[in-house]
């Protein structure tokens, strides 16, 4: 079995004349791109996987720092790589999909081609009960590492896929994740981002879907000096589902960035969108959660929650909802929370013997629970409670 | 009389009503306020409580809403919104009132909640585990690992008919009104308190829930704690048998009688509260 690879990556990439975008363009207003101007331009050689935990039982792993994923593993029934024709006439469909909506093209896009990623390209044809889990891992070096991945999920077939990438040093990891759910598919997708305080993470996630599927995504990130999360989703022809996770922690400088864009081509489509912070230290989050309700998106019905939990009087939160309904039969909703820790919930623990400090960590940790819930039980391994908490012994 | 319920495997007694009690007036004193007042932020609420409270008794506070009664017991549990200022609390003798909310507790202070709180991502089994272990830390008990709480819990199930389903989800988060009152009698089961404090706790119980509520109350009622129940309606006191009835008003106990007394408001009303007030504001105050 061989990965597939579209273009083999060059050994010079191009980004030396990437400009880092700009605070004068409405999608990087709030967002310092200094740490991403920190790290070396030049491709990061990494080593294979090393100390990571082993896979829970039911988890087929596979090494995204080696140069062929796929060599010496066998992938579950009903996964086959995807090559040739077959290849090029999907890659790159759901990112232009996506991206026809949008008022500007992404910069995490560009970014991640100009390094020409190899790219992993998967077709699942049926119900695949093992998890699929993708990991890589940065570590210690300096410089860039480019990832891809095409995932198309057959009419009514189902995939659990987990990515774990991880830093330990002054790096970057740019990946770059394009999906299409066929009619009745399902895709349960976790992302979990594990970083170092001088590494950046930018993640451009598209999915579109096909009447009758499903999706439910949730991202975890926390550690890195920059996260930039772009996920996209386009219901093609409505009638789908959506759910979308995600939950992000910030300390010292460190920046939190989701862009999310949700677009609706026909009637009748679901979405529920949670997307939650931790904000300490003089962290920044900003999120911007854009719907795109149009005339032929009749009946949908659409929720969107952000929630932000200040622990420092320094953090800065800018959180910004952006409905676009046309359709006038449709159910929307959006609401946004910055809060302290609930002195209603701390003192009704308390009145239990729970002392304040216990009772804070209880609350910091359901707070955070309720969007870790929602990943791939192979993220168990991960400890992704304890290490987005930078609790002791999480080895982050 | 209601009818007795079967526990499978309890310690517990396993009547629904109270066994009919005896007021031993020597009985340990178990709270005892004096001269209580106390407000949120600038308002007076407390205007000078007094109560004494012994082992085995089960006293119930009732008054119109607005007349002190939550406060009053917000303010014994060490609520931070509510700021003391005179007044007295002993517990067993010692001062209650410089204790943190949750050393009140492990000493063996409950309060039920009139609207318990919800508290999405925090697990039910694992909050009852934590409270329930650091009040055995108080009492020199060993902690209970999750295996042999799991025994304990399911055991205290029992005193509310609760289903076990409740303690998978998170603390009251989408409980109904009744499953929320059933979990704070399981917690106050679980940490088996001196002195229980039940605010309302039969607001929002339809009858049935309500017998259950009432009857796990009763269930844990014992010669060596005490209860408060605070309340509007003779209906809970239908079930539980309080041995005294105090009347709050303006942030003061009014009138102090025994279970007639609610049966006598039940009938008549508050009306007579007014003229109490109105007597009191006129008589003059002795300034000591």
């Amino acid at each position: 079995m061989v990965t597939t690879s579209l273009s083999a990556p060059s050994a010079q990439p191009s980004v030396h004349g990437l400009e880092l975008p700009s605070r004068r363009l409405e999608d990087w207003r709030f967002t310092d791109p200094a740490p991403i101007g920190a790290i070396a331009r030049q491709l990061l050689a990494v080593p294979p996987l090393s100390s990571v935990p082993a896979p829970l039982a039911g988890t087929v792993r596979l090494d995204w720092n080696a140069p062929d994923p796929l060599a010496g593993v066998c992938l579950p029934a009903g996964i086959t790589p995807l090559a040739g024709p077959d290849l090029e006439a999907r890659l790159g469909g759901a990112l232009a999909a996506c991206a026809a909506g949008s008022p500007s093209p992404s910069w995490l896009v560009q970014f991640d081609q100009a390094l020409a990623p190899r790219t992993l390209a998967l077709c699942v044809s049926a119900s695949v009960e093992t998890t699929l889990e993708l990991v890589s891992d940065a570590a210690e070096g300096e410089g860039l590492l480019p990832l891809r991945l095409l995932l198309w999920v057959e009419p009514g077939a189902r995939l659990e896929l987990l990515e774990v990438h991880r830093s330990r040093g002054r790096n970057l990891t740019s990946v770059v994740v394009e999906a299409h759910l066929c009619e009745g598919a399902e895709l349960r997708h976790g992302v979990l981002g594990q970083g170092h305080p001088e590494a950046c993470l930018l993640a451009h996630l598209a999915v579109t879907q096909a009447p009758g599927s499903s999706l439910t995504q949730a991202i975890a990130a926390s550690g890195w000096a920059l996260a930039r999360i772009e996920p996209r989703v386009l219901q093609q022809a409505g009638a789908a589902t959506t759910c979308l996770r995600g939950l992000q922690r910030v300390e010292g400088r460190q920046i939190a960035d989701t862009h999310a864009e949700v677009a609706f081509g026909g009637p009748e489509g679901r979405l529920d969108q949670l997307h939650k912070v931790v904000a300490d230290g003089e962290g920044r989050s900003v999120f911007n959660g854009a719907v795109r309700v149009p005339r032929q998106a009749q009946r949908t019905e659409a929720a969107q929650l952000s929630r932000t939990l200040l622990l420092s009087d320094r953090a800065r939160i800018d959180t910004k909802p952006e409905l676009e309904i046309v359709a006038d039969d449709v159910k929307c909703a959006h609401g946004a929370t910055v809060s302290r820790l609930q002195q209603n919930e701390l003192f009704y623990l308390q009145s239990r013997g729970i002392g304040a400090a216990q009772a804070s960590r209880l609350l910091l940790r359901g707070f955070c629970e309720e969007v870790l819930a929602a990943l791939p039980a192979a993220a168990s391994v991960w400890q992704p409670l304890p290490t987005l908490l930078a609790e002791e012994g999480s080895g982050s | 009389m209601l009818p007795c319920l079967r526990l499978h495997s309890s310690p517990l007694p396993v009547s629904l009503s109270r066994p009919a009690a005896v007021i031993r007036p020597d009985a340990p004193v178990l709270l005892e306020i004096r001269g209580l007042q106390a407000r949120v932020e600038d308002q007076p609420i407390l205007k000078g409580v007094d109560l004494t409270i012994r082992a085995g008794e089960i006293h119930a506070v009732m008054g119109r809403n607005g007349s002190g009664k939550s406060t009053l017991s917000k303010v014994l549990a060490g609520h931070p919104a509510y700021t003391v200022t005179a007044g007295t609390v002993l517990y067993r003798g010692e001062d209650l009132l410089g204790l943190d909310p949750e050393q009140r507790a492990r000493i063996g202070l409950f309060l039920g909640f009139q609207y318990p709180v919800e508290i999405p991502g925090v697990s039910n089994l694992e909050f009852l585990r934590v409270a329930t272990n650091a009040r055995r830390q108080q009492l020199g008990k060993e902690e209970l690992e999750p295996f042999d709480f799991e025994d304990l819990v399911r055991e205290r199930l029992e005193v509310v008919k609760m289903d076990p389903a409740f303690l998978d989800r998170s603390v009251n988060e989408g409980f109904s009104g009744g499953e929320k009152k059933r979990n704070e009698i399981l917690q106050m089961a679980l940490l088996e308190p001196l002195v229980a404090i039940l605010d309302e706790t039969d607001s929002g119980l339809d009858i049935d829930a309500l017998r259950i509520v009432a009857g796990g109350v009763n269930q844990l009622a014992t010669p060596e704690n005490a209860t408060l129940l605070i309340t509007h309606y003779q209906r809970l006191l239908d079930v539980i048998t309080p041995d005294f009835v105090h009347v709050m008003a303006a942030g003061r106990i009014l009138r102090t009688g025994g279970k007639e007394l609610a049966l006598e408001l039940e009938e008549n009303g508050y009306d007579w509260v007014d003229q109490e007030l109105a007597e009191l504001e006129r008589t003059p105050v002795e300034v000591a």
